[in-house]
């Protein structure tokens, strides 16, 4: 059901000793896994990990051979709260979400693990959805590693070194007792290299055994008097632990030269930037061979104190390349290096950027900075060539062709103007494009399924309504409890609007307890509407999103009804990208075989659109964009539908419900039509094309009276 | 800067196919002795906002046991190919800075995927197109540019595929063709019209680069004879009006129209006054529109335009809603006017008008329906409708005509006016609105100058709200008539008489 079938992939998850693996970053991640011995595996959907479960869940039959259970958890805590099993028991287990957002969901299940420690290694993979391409706040996960003490693993972004992360992860976790978070950033997730494999490992202890020899030690457990033993621990046993295993295995590397005076320090997943950006100022060649010494931090935290200290010895300065704000292990080594009573100078987001990500452009406008203030560049000649920039369009991300959610918010724009305009508490997922031209709907958005819980605080007599959106991917994960429960227990009396897209739809399809597809291995078809009536909403009404008509009486009554209470409008229509990639070969396989098929899509008609363009205002549809107007007397172009209309009928309902114009037309195309289409066809062909012609004869004498011919 | 190594960097749009674009790179580049390293930005981008992917490729024949360290994201200065699907998109990657004169082949598609800020605008928001061409030249070493989207039309295929083709034909990589070819087998999908595609763009490439400009028709349709009172610069856009005059009403109309004209000499404002009135006096009632949907050349429009197979079946359901306005606008002048006040009446006939009808013209019930409203034509003329446009029209032409003498530049303003009035229903009756404020101030305010015309209708396009419009109103103190609602229709103007 997944936006991207990884079924022919996963086939080299069964690569063996010395064979050479090529594929994506989270396909290596899971390969990784595999021959780690892992026990368990769960995780929550989110880029730039989606496609870790993905691959996971199409892996799952080979997972099942290796005695492995792959679950897709409800939310980030359940997953990080599945860690519970590697405590009492020798079992490898791996977790991975979208951080920081997941991270912070998981946050509370991931302080109790890193509290009373673990036993079988703990490998927490997030996926650092942080600069280009990010959907969320910008923040680090680095901080959740300080806070609750786990091991962070940053390694440089090729598959070999993302693979060796995987597995030290788990021995470094044993090691310490600890559990390790490993850090993959966006292009790191995405990345096809290759790198050698090794076999895949049958755990030795396996989750049955721990089920069937259950032990218990509760000094593992977070109440007192342990809660204060594990802080102890943490400190004196775990911490001292973790440093020596790093020192002894060198998962900290020192690459470069022994040029004398200065050195750099990075993070190990900005290496292959940092080396571009030494390339470019001729201090490197493309294999990464410079003669400026570098410390390359593939374990970020904790800091090994005596191996910066040996690395700086006898320089003058040193330039630490560290991604995001705060700067953690900058303000770490300054006090390192103050304790040590160091002459080293420590320079970082004083030469290069303090904001935003550390692209290769980035880090060399630091290392010119910092090159020609201590002599390895002489003062660079910065390109006197400055490219004027071009006027481009902004291009926000919007709803797709045809999507079911694009009814939803017309119906909100036409409800506005019956109404007038009131509070739109919004949501995590596509949905939340509706702030967005053309439709700028919502006022908030508080996290995943908190729709509804932002709009808590409107719980008042007042002339106007508050709306909520929720996801069904949002109700699931939180949003049932958080928003609509709470909702239900404090009886407040505004409106929740949730989408039910038969899956979760932005992540890229994965199933939900709503799907309404059949699953082998999951249990779906689990309705929304009932659950919600089921913690005590009276008011609740189920709309198909594409009957535009229905969507806009439904939730001006629900606006505006007497009836006093939480309610809530279950919006129904499959994502359309998905339903599109699943049913367009099937439609295209039946016309082959010669069955009747019918094709809609949409058409303007350019003699009647007078360019006003309400009906763009009101979709923002992909495919309803713009052509010249081929009336020479006109200059504003028409609306034009091009091929790409899935024929969802909303441009259609649209002009009908808000009255715009009769340009809009629905051509059904037929395709290996019946002897009884041909017929009729005929007949009517026949007809108004005799009709037509008369027609024609009055205009042309029409023109030839006026001379015009 | 490592001469061995070659990075290519991939713009395209969500849903465009970049992804499978890089893929094919990949695999040409391994199938021929290189390694390859791929990466993308996916996430919300891929929901029809920009993404990017960065491709670099080093000849195996150089590593021996150090790998090269290559790079995840495309670097300015360093980037030898630049592929964008799109040609905003290819000003992006400009502005990106990644396309330089000294290095980088940029090959792009000329066409355009408008933005949604270019579409939702009243008027016409599109960027232009041309300025952003000459920058391309400009900032790449060499630039392939041609409309791809015209051969994924004529191939059937994608735009990667003539992206692919392109590339080849570029020869900017050191790939032969065939390998090119056999990639795109090799994928299995859509083979053959892959490689149409793929062929299109090749030789498109690899030859002189066509550019694609749009020609209004030069050969002029013949007109009426007294056309030739005008002066020569205007009699083009007159001859169109006239024509359009014919084909909507019949030769008396044009004449009226001619004769309307007659007065304005200065050839700039004739001119101008002469394309806004044509539209207008061809008003879309009813009649025009039902028309214009029976026409037989409209069904052959339509086949080409949904790309319907020769002698394929369809059928189109189109989308009325009549209100009940527009009926009385109908009806004859009297009685429409009397209905149209008559809560009575409303209250009776408005239920037929309350919802939307889907009316099928190619059936022959729909057929008939149509024609016979179209056939309405000959009564035209004594419609309510009619009237009333044409009080305005006479009113606004008389204001034109005052001020051609004493403020030329004022009298043009007013002639471009009624670019205001579009669409049907409330649309219109918005820009009715708005419009019938314009010169109702033009008529009270004697000191009012072209720049305040100017700037009044620029805001009336801005908002449906009208916002803005009620701002300028403000600003230059026709506070007079702010107070109507610029949403409603209710306040039309139709000269001071």
């Amino acid at each position: 059901m997944a936006e991207r079938s990884f079924k022919k992939e996963v086939e080299k998850l069964r690569l063996g000793e010395g064979d050479d693996f090529r594929g994506e970053g989270i396909l290596a991640v899971t390969k990784a896994l595999l021959q780690s011995g892992v026990s368990y595996v769960g995780g929550y959907q989110g880029s730039p990990i989606s496609h870790l479960m993905d691959v996971l869940a199409d892996a799952e039959d080979i997972m099942n051979e290796l005695n492995v259970h792959f679950e897709t958890s409800a939310s980030e805590a359940t997953a990080a709260a599945m860690l519970a099993a590697s405590v009492n028991y020798p079992l490898r287990g791996a977790v991975t979400f979208k951080s920081t957002v997941g991270t912070n969901v998981a946050s509370d299940a991931l302080a109790n693990v890193s509290s009373g420690g673990v036993t079988g290694g703990a490998l927490v993979i997030v996926g650092e959805d942080y600069g280009e391409g990010s959907s969320i706040m910008q923040e680090r996960s680095h901080a959740f590693a300080m806070k609750s003490q786990m091991w962070l693993l940053d390694p440089r972004p090729n598959l070999t070194s993302i693979v060796n992360a995987v597995e030290t992860g788990f021995q470094l976790s044993e090691a310490s007792n600890t559990p390790v978070m490993l850090e993959l950033r966006i292009r790191a997730c995405h990345v096809y290299g290759r790198f050698t494999a090794k076999d895949n490992k049958v755990p030795d202890f396996t989750l049955q055994d721990a089920m069937e020899n259950p032990n218990r030690d509760t000094s593992r457990i977070v109440l007192p008097p342990a809660n204060y033993l594990h802080e102890h621990e943490k400190l004196k046993k775990r911490w001292p632990a973790a440093v020596e295993f790093i020192k002894e295995n060198k998962l900290n590397e020192i690459l470069g030269g022994n040029q004398k005076d200065i050195g750099i320090i990075v993070q190990g997943g900005l290496y292959n930037n940092l080396i571009r950006a030494l390339e470019l100022l001729d201090l490197s060649d493309e294999f990464g061979n410079t003669d400026i010494p570098i410390y390359v931090m593939n374990v970020t935290y904790p800091v090994i104190d005596d191996e910066i200290l040996s690395f700086v010895q006898e320089k003058k300065s040193v330039l630490l390349v560290e991604e995001g704000h705060p700067e953690y292990i900058e303000h770490e080594l300054n006090s390192i290096l103050r304790k040590a009573k160091s002459k080293v100078m420590l320079h970082g987001k004083d030469m290069i950027s303090d904001i935003g990500e550390y692209t290769s452009d980035v880090i060399k406008n630091g290392l010119e900075k910092f090159g020609t203030e201590y002599g390895v560049l002489n003062d660079v000649d910065k390109p006197n060539s400055i490219i004027e920039t071009i006027d481009v369009p902004q291009r926000p991300a919007g709803f797709c062709t045809g999507c079911p959610e694009r009814p939803m918010f017309t119906a909100i724009q036409l409800v506005e103007k019956d109404i007038g305009s009131f509070h739109v508490s919004a949501d995590i997922g596509c949905h939340l494009f509706s702030i967005l031209p053309p439709f700028n709907i919502g006022n908030t958005t508080m996290g995943y399924g908190l729709g509804w819980a932002g709009a808590s605080a409107f719980n008042k007599d007042a002339k106007q309504r508050t709306l909520s959106i929720m996801g069904d991917g949002g109700f699931w994960h939180n949003g049932l409890t958080s928003g609509v429960g709470n909702a239900v227990f404090n009886q407040t009396d505004n409106v929740l609007m949730i989408v039910d897209n038969n899956y979760s739809a932005a992540t890229g399809g994965q199933d939900l307890l709503s799907s309404k597809g059949e699953h082998d291995k999951r249990s779906t078809q689990h309705s929304i509407a009932d659950a919600v009536k089921g913690v005590g909403v009276n008011w609740v009404k189920t709309v198909r999103t594409y009957d535009l008509v229905e969507m806009h009486k439904t939730l001006l009554e629900a606006m505006t009804t007497k009836v006093r209470g939480p309610k809530v409008i279950v919006a129904q229509g499959e994502c359309m990208l998905n339903r599109q990639r699943r049913e367009k070969p099937i439609f295209n396989k039946k016309i082959k075989a010669g069955k009747r098929m019918i094709r809609d899509r949409f058409y303007v008609d350019s003699e009647t659109c007078t360019g006003d363009h309400s009906c763009i205002r009101m979709s923002g549809c992909p495919s309803l964009t713009l052509k010249e107007n081929p009336d020479p007397l006109k200059t504003d172009p028409v609306a034009y539908v091009d091929n790409s209309c899935v024929g969802c009928g909303h441009c259609g309902e649209v002009a009908h419900a808000a009255v715009l114009c009769p340009s809009f037309s629905r051509v059904s195309l037929l395709y290996n039509p019946s002897l009884w289409d041909k017929m009729k066809s005929s007949i009517r062909n026949g007809f108004i094309g005799w009709m037509q012609a008369g027609v024609e004869k009055k205009r042309h004498a029409r023109f030839k009276r006026a001379g015009l011919l | 800067m490592s001469e061995k190594r070659i990075s290519i960097a991939v713009a395209a749009l969500g849903g465009q196919g970049g992804g499978v674009l890089s893929n094919w790179i990949v695999e040409i580049a391994e199938s021929c002795g290189y390694r390859a390293q791929y990466t993308a930005i996916a996430g919300v981008a891929q929901r029809t906002g920009t993404t990017i992917y960065a491709i670099e490729l080093y000849p195996e024949a150089e590593i021996n046991e150090q790998d090269p360290v290559l790079s995840l994201m495309p670097v300015s200065g360093d980037v030898d190919v630049v592929i964008a699907a799109e040609l905003m998109e290819a000003g992006r990657a400009v502005n990106r800075g990644i396309v330089t004169p000294e290095k980088t082949t940029l090959i792009a598609s000329d066409h355009r995927i408008y933005a949604i800020g270019e579409k939702e605008t009243m008027g016409d928001g599109r960027l232009n197109g041309d300025e952003v061409r000459s920058s391309l030249k400009k900032a790449a070493k060499n630039l392939i540019l041609f409309d791809m989207d015209k051969m994924v039309l004529k191939s059937s295929s994608v735009i990667s595929s003539v992206l692919f083709g392109a590339l080849a034909g570029s020869g900017a990589l050191p790939f032969p063709r065939d390998a090119y070819e056999e990639t795109i087998r090799k994928s299995g999908r859509a083979v053959e019209t892959n490689l149409n595609g793929f062929d299109l763009g090749f030789t498109a490439a690899n030859g002189a680069e066509n550019k694609t400009c749009t020609q209004m028709h030069t050969q002029l349709p013949t007109s009426l004879d007294n056309i030739g009172q005008f002066p020569e610069e205007a009699q083009p856009i007159i001859t169109y009006g006239v024509h359009k005059l014919v084909d909507y009403q019949d030769a008396d109309y044009a004449y009226d129209y001619l004769e309307k004209l007659s007065g304005i000499n200065e050839p700039e404002l004739l001119s101008e006054t002469a394309r806004h009135m044509a539209l207008w006096m061809c008003f879309e009632d009813v009649i025009r529109v039902a028309d214009l949907k029976t026409r037989a050349e409209r069904s052959d429009q339509i086949a080409a335009e949904v790309r319907a197979q020769s002698g394929q079946i369809w059928y189109g359901h189109d989308y009325f809603h009549p209100r009940y306005e527009e009926f009385c606008d109908t009806l004859p002048a009297l009685v429409g006017k009397g209905m149209r006040k008559s809560g009575f009446w409303k209250a009776i006939l408005n239920p037929f008008f309350n919802k939307g009808r889907i009316i099928r013209p190619k059936t022959i019930f729909g057929y008939l329906l149509l024609r016979f409203v179209a056939n309405l034509r000959w009564f035209r003329r004594f419609s309510l409708r009619f009237k009333e446009e044409h009080k305005r029209i006479n009113a606004w032409l008389d204001l034109i005509k005052t001020h051609a003498d004493n403020d030329l530049s004022l009298a043009h303003e007013i002639a471009k006016c009624p670019r205001l009035i579009k669409g049907y229903g409330e649309t219109h009756a918005r820009g009715i609105n708005r419009f019938s404020r314009i010169m109702a101030s033009i008529e009270q305010e004697k000191t009012l100058n072209a720049a305040v015309i100017t700037e009044l209708c620029d805001a009336a396009l801005l908002s449906e709200k009208g916002t803005e419009f009620n701002q300028v109103l403000n600003n230059s103190q026709l506070t007079g008539l702010t107070g109507s609602d610029a949403e409603k229709g209710e306040f039309t103007w139709a000269g001071s008489s």
